[in-house]
């Protein structure tokens, strides 16, 4: 049983390498994600932020502006998991008085 | 605590490390707009420096420096102040977590924006400090007291 483990677990390290083979570089200006337009001819997110994020917010850190304005609904839902954690942390560990 | 034994010097110098690491833990949520940083490594450093005390000092002492009953409804006040400032946001007319709609007087959009962002992180640093602090102190009430 042991020897499928690592069989499973190297087969699937081997597939990761594989895949990684195939990202971009990093700084491509080439590659999808980096591109203005997206493939369907969209406008892409990334260079609007770029472009815009200090005038948008009047804040230089770009990351800051991403994380808490532009996408403040994942940052409200991250904050929420976090509470959720420990109020059942609270609910399950934490004992009553009489016991 | 399991084999808890209090220790002078260990004790001493974290009493002496403690507020250095909360004043940077400060820094790092407040100047989170120029430099790398924010809310949630923010709150984590603080929460650092108060399970250095509760590991320190025990946690009968470190009681006085943050009581276990505050930890779950400091976390609810962070993830309210978050809540809020985007409510404030929808009150005055804009969409929910727009920030340049915020009802302070006399500023441009931009910097409401800057404002929001502060405000947000502030909540998120509150809620991640009092959520890490709980969660250590509901792990340990198991263990017989020292």
């Amino acid at each position: 049983m042991k020897i499928i483990n690592w069989i499973l677990l190297i087969s699937f390290g081997a597939l990761l390498v594989y895949a990684s083979s195939g990202l971009p570089n990093r700084g491509d200006v080439d590659a999808v994600m980096h591109r203005e337009k997206s493939p369907a001819g969209s406008p892409g997110a990334s260079s609007y932020y770029i472009r815009n994020a200090d005038k948008d917010a009047n804040t230089p850190n770009m990351v800051t502006v991403i994380l808490a304005d532009y996408r403040g609904y994942d940052t409200l839902g991250e904050e929420t998991v976090i509470l959720t954690a420990g109020l059942i942390c609270f609910l399950i560990l934490r004992r009553k008085k009489e016991s | 605590m399991l084999g808890f034994k209090s220790n002078l010097i260990i004790l001493m110098v974290s009493r002496v490390v403690s507020p250095f690491i909360m004043l940077f833990a400060l820094y790092v949520i407040f100047h989170g707009h120029y430099s790398p940083g924010g809310g949630f490594q923010g709150g984590t450093m603080m929460a650092a420096s108060l399970l250095l005390m509760r590991l320190a000092a025990g946690r009968e002492i470190a009681q006085f420096q943050f009581k276990t009953i505050l930890g779950t409804p400091l976390g609810s006040i962070g993830v309210l102040i978050y809540f809020g400032t985007g409510f404030a946001a929808m009150l005055s007319g804009g969409e929910f977590l727009n920030y340049s709609f915020l009802p302070f007087a006399g500023l441009t959009a931009a910097e409401l924006r800057s404002i929001g962002i502060l405000m947000v992180e502030i909540g998120v640093g509150l809620a991640v400090m009092a959520i890490l602090v709980a969660i250590y102190d509901d792990l340990l009430e198991g263990y017989p007291h020292d």
